[in-house]
């Protein structure tokens, strides 16, 4: 098992880290029962994001495909888990409601991806198509406040959001419902983190990734060893695309609402400051980093919105210019160099 | 012997400019084929053309009996077609050992894979360098891992597009031999090249292109003793 998940495209790849994997698996499962229900509430929001870096992980920092997008498909699946747990009547239709809001996200960026990809839109215009998507979405659910903007019994409302959805549940024994929120839904997020940072951690140490790299570096010799450079990359969009579906679905479930200012242009900047400044080079790096990041920015959000945003500002800038692999990676590269020198220090000396 | 590559009436042009025109080119099966010409002939153009990154503005390329003029660049290399472009095309951040990796993966049983990229290695005289970046690597060495990339692929035709460029006359000589190897287990070339020392070791046909077209062909030995080709080399001698 271990060999399928370790591999040239991950960091972290030793007994030390998978050690150090199980201790913070450990620490993340112990944590509801030291904390109270309003911090572990609040943790699960921060989760919530990470799905989303990790799919630009997965398509910026693997594939070279920068897409900023993530807010559209985020938008879209965010948007249809609403519309499909109101219609469906809530209860456990809310799981199915899930499920296939993330699959219209992944149809979603299967026609937008195959448009773009197979109409040749590559570097600095691919970010700008799928920022312009994210845009037009947010403008379109912008005005959709009157009554005639609805789905069946769902109301879009406009700026004011869409807000009336169950969240996520499972009908138990005895007629009585499991509502995945405050500490259920933490341990919900942290298994679906668990769950989709190791199929990630295969998808990248694979074939598939090997591929995906070597088109990041030089679509044309990929193409040239017999790769079919547009399909790998579709698919990879359809992931990371998809992934930034199931933030959006998870998203709406825990707050049972969702506004177009989730879609907008600050909104769509944060999966792209999250990645570039964890170090977009590597899964590991996305999932602390941008946990890290969303849980600092709502710190300071708490007392000062426009003091997070300029922070997220300085972080993009500072990363650009002082680190552009990204300071997560930086750091740890750092850690492991000094430990390496100590090791060897340590081994001249008893010599 | 029946011919594995054809081209037929193949022209490209760019813009108003014609690079290669009416080039009617057939490569034999289990040949070594050099293709020479003065810098601006349409050597590399041609090249494009026959692995697909370029479109053809008017032909027909057969390869294999197929005609793969539409193809795709990966489906034309699915059928048995690999290339060594002018300048080294390799991933250079990633290491060496990857580039070869990732051309090999769909070629060799996974079981068999890391045992085979050592292999490869070593032929390339790689092995001590396998963790480096590519992009670490002199000119020669990248050389030699695209040849090892394309190799690869077990082709078989193998396009080089000036395989010894910057290459030391050692390296070129090695390079020689293992166009020679590759030749002797069955695989067919084509190759582009100026050194003509390299050309005398290694060819067994040769065409000349000038001006995007077909101007001579035949042995070395038929090639070299034309005063045609001495001319558009070396320039029409003045005549007092």
């Amino acid at each position: 098992m271990l060999s399928l998940l370790n591999g040239s495209q991950t960091v972290g790849n030793g007994r030390a880290f998978w050690i150090s994997f199980v201790v913070v698996l450990g620490a993340a499962l112990a944590y509801p029962a030291i904390a109270d229900s309003y911090t572990v509430g609040n943790f699960a929001y921060f989760f919530i994001w990470v799905f989303m870096a990790l799919g630009l992980c997965l398509m910026w920092g693997y594939c070279g495909m920068l897409s900023f997008g993530q807010t559209f498909f985020f938008g879209i699946s965010g948007y249809s888990y609403g519309v499909l747990a109101i219609n469906f009547g809530g209860g456990g239709a809310t799981v199915a409601a899930l499920l296939l809001a993330v699959v219209l996200a992944a149809l979603c960026a299967l026609v937008l991806g195959y448009f773009m990809i197979w109409g040749r839109i590559g570097g600095v215009f691919f970010g700008i198509v799928t920022l312009s998507a994210t845009l037009v979405l947010a403008f379109f659910i912008g005005h959709t406040a009157g009554p005639e903007w609805h789905i069946g019994g769902a109301r879009l409302n406009g700026f004011n959001g869409m807000k009336g959805m169950d969240p996520i549940n499972i009908p138990w024994f005895g007629g009585e419902s499991i509502y995945f929120e405050g500490t259920s839904l933490y341990y919900l997020v942290l298994a679906l983190i668990v769950v989709v940072y190791l199929a990630l951690r295969i998808l990248v140490n694979s074939r598939f990734g090997n591929v995906i790299v070597a088109i990041r570096e030089d679509p044309q010799r990929a193409e040239l060893l017999g790769y079919d450079v547009r399909k790998f990359q579709l698919l990879t969009f359809m992931v990371g695309s998809s992934l930034a579906g199931l933030s959006g679905a998870l998203y709406t479930s825990w707050g049972q609402f969702i506004t177009p200012s989730s879609i907008g242009m600050p909104a769509a900047a944060m999966p792209i400051v999250w990645v570039a400044f964890s170090g977009r080079g590597d899964i590991t790096a996305t999932l602390v980093g941008a946990f890290l990041i969303t849980l600092v920015f709502q710190s300071i959000t708490v007392h000062s919105q426009q003091a997070a945003l300029l922070l997220m500002g300085a972080m993009l800038l500072t990363t650009v210019m002082v680190a552009p692999a990204g300071f997560v990676i930086g750091i740890t590269r750092g850690i492991a160099r000094f430990a390496r020198r100590r090791l060897a220090g340590t081994s001249v000396r008893k010599a | 012997m029946s011919a594995i590559l054809k081209t037929i009436s193949l022209g490209k042009s760019f813009g108003g400019l014609a690079a290669v025109s009416e080039v009617d080119l057939s490569i034999d099966e289990g040949e070594i084929h050099c293709l020479i010409g003065p810098n601006g002939a349409g050597k590399s153009t041609l090249f494009r053309l026959i692995v697909g990154t370029y479109p053809p503005t008017v032909g027909q390329i057969v390869f294999k009996d197929q005609d793969v003029t539409l193809q795709r660049p990966y489906e034309r290399v699915k059928l048995g077609m690999s290339i060594k472009m002018q300048t080294p095309s390799i991933f250079k951040q990633l290491p060496v050992r990857q580039n070869i990796h990732v051309a090999l993966q769909d070629h060799v049983p996974k079981h068999l894979l890391a045992g085979e990229t050592s292999r490869l290695l070593e032929l390339l005289d790689l092995s001590g360098d396998a963790d480096k970046v590519a992009g670490a690597l002199s000119h020669g060495q990248q050389q030699w891992l695209e040849i090892g990339m394309a190799l690869a692929l077990k082709p078989a035709l193998m396009l080089m597009d000036e395989p010894t460029a910057g290459m030391s006359p050692e390296e070129t000589h090695r390079t020689g031999l293992l166009i020679q190897q590759l030749n002797a287990q069955g695989m067919t070339l084509l190759v582009v090249e100026h050194d003509m020392t390299f050309v005398r070791q290694i060819a067994q046909r040769v065409t000349v292109m000038h001006f995007g077209r077909l101007f001579a062909r035949g042995s070395i030995a038929e090639i070299l003793a034309d005063p045609r080709v001495a001319e558009i080399y070396l320039g029409k001698p003045h005549e007092h």
